[in-house]
């Protein structure tokens, strides 16, 4: 059992072997990984000590003090929050100790190939295929709305591999390394006039099936655990008063005052206490968490990031009147990281709209809750006993 | 940052609340005495406050209380919440307590401890923590003139008055006229307090006192506003597993469900936000900032569920026999009473520095 005082001293002993100011960044991150002190709640070896999630904290009060650098988790997101959680519960041994040291340094950038043009919100049914050729997989098919697709060296994937059972049934979970032959990124250019995301295609890539995450047809109940994650890392961030978007409006209602109107104001308080009450809510949960007694109340942060970001940003272009008739930049762009609140209003406003769909759409994610968590009917389906290569498309 | 789950014994309370008001204040129940000329649960009352010593909550103990806190009295406010009981738990044990703990009125803090004097503080129901409120005029040391909507007046032995000169005085619920009003909210009925020269006894200054009897009322408001919505929400679920047409369950159709699981949203909301005004209550912290958002979040809320269960309930909804009329009379009434979400809304712009035009 690894308690408080064990993870604090620990943390003093990295620091003083990789004092901060004179170690290199990557160097201090991997041996901070060694040390276990990545992530405590991972297994001795991989990054963890196998102590309590909540212990984190201990952790990372210590290394902040210390001025340490951290591991830039809005850039390496995708692997941090969907990847790693899959790769620990699903990888092999072998598996576990190639991917995860690289992906918490950031050393190694990860993607998710789940999209594709037919399969969104109904996510099973895709279409990409992959074929057992010998130790190989062959994979074939279209992916789309990958982010960071063009800076990632792995990515996890999901492909068709038994197209005679029920669509569930037959999709397989591999990493698939982005380097490959045959691996082709197109940017994807979006409303914001950047190009955040990207189509990826697949053609004849060979997959090793040693870099298959758990068994061949069980694809679907792996890709729950990304998904879960995801949505948990997407609505899930612990944030100070004012914090998400009602910060920067709330900060320009005070700096001109020459743009209020009553009835912006009106609808100003309003979100503003809405802001308010959905951080108390996530820090509600993260209480309940660190008390080991988590609750469903997870399901629906991600809904009310998605509406207040919207209406916020919305109301912010407003509020700046003939300026909010301006953009700051529509140059195609590819940035790096996913930013939802950088740039200026009008951007913030555009690439907020996504929000609702990416991750599982608003509407995907209200009747998740509405069966989960108040037990009400399940929507009728009408594909569940069919083989996928026999349903209407 | 405050504490906002339940502790242990804060469950304990809860089930122990929730055990009394299923044995003794069924909906049934509640409708029959709203039509009888005394609307009030006086069995209940006694239950609560003799058996269970819950009108002590927030007395210190050498005066008889339990010394707990708001956080417990919340709890107290939710279950009260799901049961629309009609007892005046609310206006004696909470806003009446707290203006007189104001005071350090210690003889009389001792009797509402002990539930056996009910008190009432003679402000409208509507005034919001900072608002004005009407005072009687104090001539030749009596009291003289006539107050409006003042809740749960009916019950009271005991009359907390704000009076011209500054002061506030108890005075003898027998030596007033006591007049019921016909009330939106049947179970916590408001009436008119008529004082024709009658003698007050001088508790101390009216304006702190009032001041944080309201603000304490509008918190811990959000948590009977929260358990009100909580029990609409549940039941309505119930009934639209159960509830059939076109040949299958009503809560299979999309655009129900959607309707259900955004008032889930919405509740879940509540309750972080009604824990958190609860906690700066107990503890001190951020009060006015917790106070104003509970409010201005959790009226809204509250009438929500109430609309939305009445709707969803389709004809059966608009029974006098279906208790749902009794919730949305409540939340409503609620949405007003210590301040509209407006009121707390115009308090947020001055606390949160995002002034008017």
């Amino acid at each position: 059992m690894t308690d408080a005082e064990e993870l604090r001293n620990r943390t003093r002993e990295l620091l003083a072997a990789h004092p901060p100011a004179s170690t290199d960044r990557l160097d201090f991150l991997r041996a901070r990984f060694d040390a276990g002190l990545a992530w405590v709640h991972y297994p001795q070896g991989l990054g963890g000590l196998g102590a309590p999630r909540s212990l984190q904290a201990v952790v990372d009060a210590e290394l902040e003090a210390a001025g340490a650098p951290d591991n830039d988790p809005r850039r390496i997101g995708i692997g941090l929050g969907m990847a790693a959680p899959t790769i620990l519960q699903y990888g092999t041994e072998e598996q576990k100790r190639r991917f995860l040291r690289p992906l918490w340094t950031g050393e190694e950038v990860w993607c998710q190939l789940f999209s594709e043009p037919g399969a969104g919100s109904d996510l099973a049914a895709l279409g990409t295929r992959a074929v057992r050729e010998g130790e190989d997989w062959v994979v074939n098919g279209q992916k789309v709305w990958t982010s960071s697709a063009h800076v990632a060296r792995w990515a996890i994937l999901i492909a068709r591999t038994d197209p005679d059972v029920p669509k569930h049934r037959g999709i397989t979970y591999f990493v698939c390394d982005m380097t490959d032959p045959g691996v082709e990124v197109r940017p994807l250019r979006q409303v914001t006039g950047e190009a955040e995301f990207n189509e990826v295609f697949l053609t004849g890539v060979r997959i090793p099936d040693a870099r298959r995450l758990g068994e061949i047809g069980d694809g679907w109940k792996v890709a729950q655990t990304t998904l879960n994650n995801e949505r948990v890392a997407i609505g899930g961030m612990r944030l100070p008063r004012e914090g998400g978007m009602i910060g920067p409006i709330s900060k320009t209602w005070r700096e001109r005052p020459e743009l209020r109107t009553h009835d912006l104001h009106q609808r100003l308080l309003k979100l503003w206490v809405e802001s308010e009450v959905s951080r108390l809510t996530a820090e509600r949960l993260r209480q309940q968490l660190v008390a080991g007694q988590p609750g469903p109340e997870g399901a629906g942060m991600k809904l009310a990031f998605a509406r207040l970001n919207q209406e916020i940003s919305g109301l912010e272009v407003e509020l700046l009147g003939e300026e909010g008739l301006l953009y700051d930049d529509w140059t195609m762009r590819r940035p790096e990281l996913v930013d939802f609140t950088g740039r200026e209003a009008g951007y913030r406003y555009l690439r907020s709209k996504g929000n609702s769909i990416e991750g599982g759409t608003s509407e995907v994610l209200l009747n998740i809750v509405a069966e989960r968590v108040l037990g009400l009917p399940p929507e009728p389906r009408t594909d569940k006993d069919v083989a996928w290569k026999d349903l209407a498309r | 940052m405050s504490d906002l789950l339940y502790s242990e014994e804060e469950e304990a309370l809860r089930s122990a609340v929730r055990d009394l008001l299923t044995d003794h204040c069924d909906a049934p129940g509640v409708i029959a005495r709203t039509e009888s000329g005394t609307p009030h649960h006086l069995a209940l009352w006694k239950a609560l406050t003799d058996g269970m010593g819950l009108a002590g909550l927030l007395v210190p103990e050498e005066l008889d209380g339990q010394g707990a806190t708001h956080r417990e009295v919340a709890v107290v406010m939710e279950e009260l919440g799901r049961a629309v009981a009609p007892v005046p738990y609310l206006t004696s044990a909470v806003v009446a307590t707290e203006a007189l703990l104001a005071c350090g009125t210690d003889d009389l803090l001792r009797d509402l401890a002990t539930g056996t004097t009910i008190g009432a503080l003679a402000v409208a129901l509507n005034v919001a923590p900072g608002a004005a409120y009407r005072v009687v005029r104090h001539e030749d040391g009596l009291l003289h003139g006539e107050l409006t909507g003042i809740a749960d007046a009916a019950v009271a032995d005991v009359l907390l008055v704000p009076a011209d000169d500054g002061g506030l005085y108890a005075v003898d619920a027998t030596t007033a006229t006591v007049t019921p009003q016909t009330s939106l909210d049947l179970t916590r009925p408001l009436a008119t307090v008529t004082l024709a020269g009658v003698q007050g006894r001088l508790l101390g200054d009216a304006e702190p006192a009032v001041r944080r009897a309201l603000r304490a009322g509008a918190g811990l408001l959000a948590s009977e506003q929260f358990g009100l919505a909580e029990w609409t929400l549940t039941e309505t679920v119930r009934y639209l597993r159960e509830r059939k047409q076109f040949n299958r369950p009503v809560g299979g159709f999309q655009s129900i469900k959607h309707r259900l699981a955004q008032l889930w949203l919405e509740v879940v909301n509540t309750r972080a936000a009604a824990r958190n005004a609860a906690d700066a209550l107990a503890n001190g912290d951020d009060v006015d900032m917790a106070v104003t958002v509970a409010q201005a979040y959790a009226a809204p809320v509250a009438v929500h569920a109430a609309e939305e269960a009445l709707q969803l309930h389709g004809g059966i909804g608009m029974t006098w026999e279906h208790p749902v009329h009794l919730y949305l009379k409540r939340a409503k009434a609620d949405s007003i009473a210590y301040g509209t979400p407006g009121a707390h809304r115009e308090a947020l712009a001055a606390l949160a520095d995002l002034q008017a035009p």
